[in-house]
């Protein structure tokens, strides 16, 4: 159990030290993707300046919310999001690299590439955060902490599912990058804020298809205790770790299945 | 060590810009053949032929659309990981190593992705690293190496963890004179040392003609020719060339059971089957020599007239 991480560590420390190679541009980048998503959530501020609550939910609320989505998904950017480069790996045929090798192709997937630069949305998630914690009045209990402790990985498993199952198109089409952007991205836009704003399809979908509302909609509802607008069962407030176990199996099955469809390339 | 019996890969291609046409690309067609191990053979074809194709099937990147594959006692595309521990594989157009770092430091990694011990690692590294002279460009970035470097960079990481079959797909694609005949010492090494089965795809007929005892001959996805170089020659190239030097320049000359294909001055160039001597006598009888020698049919020529045939 413990040996894949350490090949892990090994590999993605070989990653980050090829990439430092290119200093100056390291650090424009990290600076860039802070940048661009502070920018993000100004347009979230920009909204409230405008309305006072959208449904139920005042600024600080959602701060929170953005705060718990746009951490898993900085994670989830950080550890797989070279994933939109996956196409490319697999229309040159430069997966059969991996497939020779005796590990699995996921595993070595996850293992090539490390986007250090994406820190800086990271950092931007967590100043969020304490601009959250800071000026919401919450009532600590041992359950809060913990639930909001363990959203935030279970979070970056659901994000890195919905990923992955998204990775797996390449394998039929070649090229559906920007099919798989509308579910990744698009979906992880949605998430940051409420889903008791959207109307019943839209939300039925980041519910229970892409799971995304478990990454940030129902820890918050219970850290906030705040009554569900929806009047869902209290339980799925809990079902976060639970969901993204299930998330992450299917979507290493859903792979196992789609790599049997691989047709390498000519030469 | 490795066996094919009735192995097809059928590929399906749309086509057309408004009706989307299937259509069916037959890339390998029942093909089916043995190799035992410790043989080095050679695997031969035009472009697009199914030579990787074929290869693909056999380390586990392609699933076959029907017949049976066994490599090393394994289904490679279901046991694939545990295939990939005892084959390895090195495609010429493919960059296994990593970009950006030094040599070494792709080494280490593929060491520890194969799991080999640190002994039987440093034994086998100490070795490549005489046999290819990789010291010069060990702490090298994989980017900066010349393509020969490379090759042999490859090579290495191809065989640290000791395989006991070893594919190539075009090993010395693009190489110069020096370093293809460092390559080819390197494969006929570790066949004969270490007894490795290896199976190569080449367009270079030197390296088929240097390195091969047997030959694999695939057109159009078919296998046509599967036996040894020496009866290939026979059963496609059984003329010979007897090269003359008169003293002078003559008319062609008229010999019984030759045939003059080229004149040059005094230099002549006869087409011939069966025994030399009897032919060199009668030539000698009819014109003054100075010198005269006999070539073989070359590979390169056979191999054109095989696919002519198919």
């Amino acid at each position: 159990m413990v040996e894949p991480v350490f090949l892990w560590r090994r590999l993605v420390g070989a990653q980050i030290r090829s990439q430092l190679q290119y200093r100056a541009s390291f650090v424009l980048d990290v600076t860039g993707a802070f940048l661009i998503s502070f920018i993000d959530f100004v347009a979230v501020l920009v909204i409230f300046h405008n309305v006072p609550q959208l449904g139920t939910w005042n600024v600080h609320e959602v701060a929170l919310l953005y705060a718990v989505s746009s951490i898993s998904f900085a994670l989830t950017d950080l550890a797989i999001g070279h994933l939109d480069q996956f196409p490319q790996k697999v229309r040159d045929g430069n997966f059969d690299i991996l497939l020779v090798r005796p590990r699995g192709t996921l595993y070595q997937v996850i293992c090539s590439d490390f986007a250090l630069r994406r820190l800086g949305k990271a950092a931007q998630g967590g100043l969020v955060l304490v601009y959250a914690l800071a000026s919401l009045h919450v009532d600590w209990t041992v359950g809060r902490a913990a639930l909001l402790v363990v959203a935030v990985p279970a979070g970056t498993v659901i994000f890195a599912s919905v990923w992955v199952v998204g990775a797996c198109l390449a394998f039929w089409t070649t090229d559906g990058g920007e099919f798989t952007n509308a579910f990744t991205y698009g979906g992880t836009f949605l998430a940051q804020y409420p889903i008791d704003i959207y109307s019943a399809w839209l939300r039925r979908f980041l519910a229970y298809v892409v799971a995304l509302a478990f990454v940030c909609y129902f820890p918050s509802l219970y850290v906030l205790g705040k009554p569900d607008p929806l009047g869902l069962p209290r339980l799925l407030d809990f079902a976060s770790p639970l969901v993204a176990l299930a998330a992450a199996l299917a979507a290493g099955m859903i792979w196992r299945g789609a790599v049997r469809h691989y047709r390498s390339a000519g030469g | 060590m490795i066996e094919v019996e009735g192995l097809s890969k059928q590929f399906v291609v749309r086509r057309g810009r408004f009706r989307r046409e299937r259509h069916i690309v037959e890339a390998v067609r029942d093909i089916s053949f043995r190799v035992e191990r410790g043989e080095l053979l050679g695997y031969l074809g035009p472009n697009g032929a199914g030579k990787s194709t074929t290869i693909k099937m056999l380390t586990g990147i392609l699933v076959p659309s029907a017949g049976r594959v066994q490599v090393a006692g394994l289904d490679p595309s279901r046991r694939r990981i545990e295939l990939a521990r005892k084959i390895g594989a090195m495609f010429g157009q493919r960059i296994q190593l990593w970009w950006d770092l030094p040599l070494i430091d792709s080494f280490e990694l593929l060491r520890h992705i194969y799991r080999v011990p640190a002994d039987r690692y440093r034994a086998s590294l100490a070795r490549f690293r005489e046999v290819l002279e990789l010291d010069p460009f060990l702490s090298t970035p994989v980017r900066q190496l010349s393509l020969g470097q490379r090759i042999r960079g490859e090579l290495t990481a191809a065989m640290l963890h000791e395989p006991e079959l070893l594919f190539l797909d075009e090993p010395t694609i693009g190489l110069d004179v020096v370093a293809k005949q460092r390559v080819r010492d390197f494969l006929v090494e570790i066949n004969r040392e270490n007894g490795v089965t290896v199976l190569l795809t080449t367009h270079d007929l030197g390296d088929i003609e240097r390195l091969c005892s047997r030959l694999l001959v695939i057109d159009h996805g078919k296998l046509i020719w599967d036996g040894g170089i020496a009866e290939l020659k026979e059963r496609y190239g059984p003329e010979r060339m007897l090269i003359v030097d008169l003293e002078e320049p003559a008319p062609p000359l008229q010999v019984e059971g030759a045939r003059v294909e080229k004149v040059d001055g005094p230099r002549q160039w006869l087409r011939f089957q069966g025994p030399a001597a009897e032919l060199t006598a009668r030539v000698a009888a009819t014109a003054r020599l100075v010198d005269l020698q006999i070539t073989e049919p070359d590979i390169e020529e056979i191999v054109r007239r095989i696919y002519q045939s198919s």
